[in-house]
């Protein structure tokens, strides 16, 4: 194994060693800490393994812990999460394989006129639609719900989408729908049965970006939804800045872990085929 | 099968650009129309507007006796094959051939029996169940010829299909599709840059350039009679000789004068003699295809005119040796037989059949005679 070990390379393993590590201490000293007792946490050293793994701190995060004045822990804003993340990153991806598909394979006049204003809407700040965005809440009736935030996403992800889905079907040969069309096939038939089936890598790009940012977003959370419908993500603010007395940084702890749990799961479920996805261009028919 | 008309037919771009300035072309039922030119000349636009693919700007295409400026690709009873062969990734080849017929509602029994009738006029049957990316280019190349045939259209159109294809693969499929063509009687529109494609595979061919049809004909009088310079330079290989000479009066006839580092002769033509005469005295561009300048022996014709000549450079094909000389200070090629050719440097004599030789206008580039 060492046989090829040159200075050079020896240099560039020990960097990204290093690098590795700075990376994955945080999850370690997370980790340990949320399976210490907090005199261990107290006394002992940060680096340190838990002198006595216990799992107390993690029922409590999930079930017991204090999110302002109800202590119900982190379970009942999990869902809303789970909720509010998945019909949001369904629908966005879809629409945006729709749109995608129509301004890469049936221009019309005006469509890159089109696909550059959803390109503009990819680098809107959150914070400039958030007034506008809270008016037409209001006026749909939908403020404060998870339907509310879930529209929220799907208006500011389908950007996004569009401009995965876009890019994907460009490289595809328009000689194919030019071949469906005669073969008289119409938009949705030439849509379902020939682009769709090798969609696969970019839907996979679209639902890890998707899920990570409609999961982790707070702002929009923050001030969307109140109380009953918030989003895991300000449920953990609120654990983590409620105080009765002692602070309880095992349960903090295992709290931030079971809200970054999904998105870690999605990575390490369709992780793989993200790098493919994005590094896949050219369908060679 | 049916016959296809086009009248006068434009295509102008929104940003003011013409495309194609005027085209008329009209084959009869079961003919094999070539159009060809060089790279953006309007040839696979004009296929796409027949395929109903992109609009017509003005004028009429007509399929049968049917106007179908305004019918949508599946209704105007055409199939196509594509450079790039267009298979469905996704799909098998069996799916692939059927996708057409489903969509058109085909019962399955009969769906079954085109598929096997094709498959094995093809030799594909044991190639059903791969999908694209698991073939060669030459076979994706006959599925895609599969599927066009499968739906038994009134006109077949091919764009550039063979080009995608290595040299020797692409001479087989030329026969093929040549014999298809024989075999089927269809209509096939067949477009290609290749002029040897052109001229192998087409009852008629249209030579395109700018937009506009520069020739219209049969292959061999395409060949013979070239309308314009473009046209005599783009149809045969090796090419053309454009000499560029003087007209001249020498006793009763007319001819050209052609030099080379020994001396000139006049070269008499035997063209019309009134319509020389005006040129007399003029600089012309004296066009004659390599196979009539030739050895003794392979003209094998007494009373043309012979001229020793100095050799640049030979190039043995195998059945014909390609003689370089440099008359009127252009390179010229002389198609000449193996064991006659002399070496570089030497001189030989070479013989000139001008009953075919064409002139061309230099101002104009149009043919004079």
């Amino acid at each position: 194994m060492f046989k090829n070990l040159t200075v050079g390379r020896a240099l560039v393993y020990a960097a990204l060693l290093l690098m590795a590590i700075y990376y994955l201490l945080p999850l370690y000293v997370m980790l340990t800490t949320s399976f210490k007792s907090l005199d261990d946490i107290r006394e002992g050293n940060m680096l340190a393994l838990p002198q006595l793994w216990q799992g107390g701190a993690w029922s409590k995060a999930w079930a017991e812990a204090c999110t302002g004045v109800e202590c119900n822990g982190m379970q009942g804003f999990f869902w809303n999460s789970i909720k509010m993340t998945l019909p949001a990153v369904a629908i966005s991806t879809l629409l945006g394989a729709v749109n995608g598909y129509v301004v890469s394979m049936w221009r019309f006049k005006g469509s890159d006129a089109l696909f550059t204003m959803l390109l503009v809407g990819c680098f809107i700040p959150f914070q400039v639609v958030l007034l506008p965005m809270a008016q037409l809440l209001g006026l749909l009736g939908l403020a404060n719900t998870t339907a509310g935030l879930v529209l929220v996403h799907v208006v500011y992800g389908t950007a996004f989408t569009t401009l995965f889905f876009r890019n994907f079907y460009i490289t595809v040969p328009d000689e194919l729908v030019k071949a469906a069309r005669i073969d008289g096939a119409g938009f949705w038939t030439i849509f379902l049965r020939i682009l769709l089936p090798i969609s696969g890598p970019i839907f996979v790009v679209c639902i890890i970006w998707q899920f990570t940012q409609i999961w982790n977003d707070f702002l929009f959370g923050v001030v969307f939804a109140a109380g009953e419908s918030q989003p895991i993500t300000v449920a953990l603010n609120n654990l983590v800045n409620t105080s009765t007395g002692v602070k309880e940084y095992n349960v903090d702890m295992a709290a931030a872990i079971i809200a970054a749990l999904p998105t870690l799961f999605v990575y390490m479920v369709a992780g793989r085929y993200f790098v493919r996805g994005l590094t896949a261009g050219a369908v060679k028919g | 099968m049916a016959a296809l008309s086009i009248n006068n037919v434009c295509k102008t771009y929104a940003n003011g650009t013409d495309v194609l300035k005027g085209i008329n072309i009209a084959i009869g039922d079961g003919e094999f129309l070539i159009l060809v030119g060089p790279s953006g000349c309007g040839k696979s636009t004009l296929l796409n507007m027949i395929a109903g693919l992109d609009d017509i700007s003005s004028g009429d295409i007509a399929i049968g006796n049917k106007r179908v400026n305004e019918l949508s690709p599946k209704d105007r009873d055409i199939a196509m094959v594509f450079q790039s062969y267009a298979l469905y990734p996704s799909m098998t080849v069996r799916e692939n051939i059927s996708f057409g017929l489903e969509i058109r509602k085909t019962p399955r029994a009969e769906i079954d029996a085109t598929v096997k009738r094709v498959a094995e006029m093809l030799q594909i049957t044991h190639l059903l169940e791969r999908k694209p990316g698991q073939m060669s280019g030459g076979q994706r190349q006959r599925v895609a010829m599969g599927r066009a045939l499968a739906r038994n259209p009134a006109i077949f159109l091919f764009d550039e299909p063979l080009s995608n294809l290595d040299a020797k693969l692409r001479v087989e499929m030329r026969t093929e599709i040549k014999l298809m063509h024989q075999r089927l009687k269809s209509t096939i529109v067949y477009v290609t840059h290749d002029q040897i494609e052109a001229m192998t595979l087409g009852d008629k061919i249209a030579v395109m350039k700018d937009g506009i049809v520069q020739q219209f004909g049969s292959p061999q009088d395409i060949y013979d009679n070239p309308a314009n310079l473009f046209v005599a330079g783009f149809i045969g290989s090796p090419s053309m000789n454009f000499i560029p000479a003087t007209v001249v009066q020498s006793g009763s006839d007319i001819g050209v004068k052609i030099c080379d580092d020994n001396g000139c002769v006049v070269l008499p033509l035997p063209h019309d003699k009134a319509k020389l005469a005006a040129f007399v005295g003029k600089e012309v561009i004296f066009g004659i295809r390599p196979e009539q300048i030739t050895d003794a022996r392979t003209a094998h014709r007494d009373g043309l005119p012979v001229m020793a000549c100095h050799i640049d450079v030979i190039e043995p094909t195998g059945p014909d040796t390609l003689v370089f000389v440099s008359l009127n200070n252009t390179k010229v090629c002389c198609r000449t037989h193996p064991t006659e050719a002399k070496y570089p440097g030497e001189s030989m004599e070479l013989v000139f059949d001008v009953s075919k030789a064409v002139l061309f206008d230099p101002a104009t580039e149009a043919r004079i005679v």
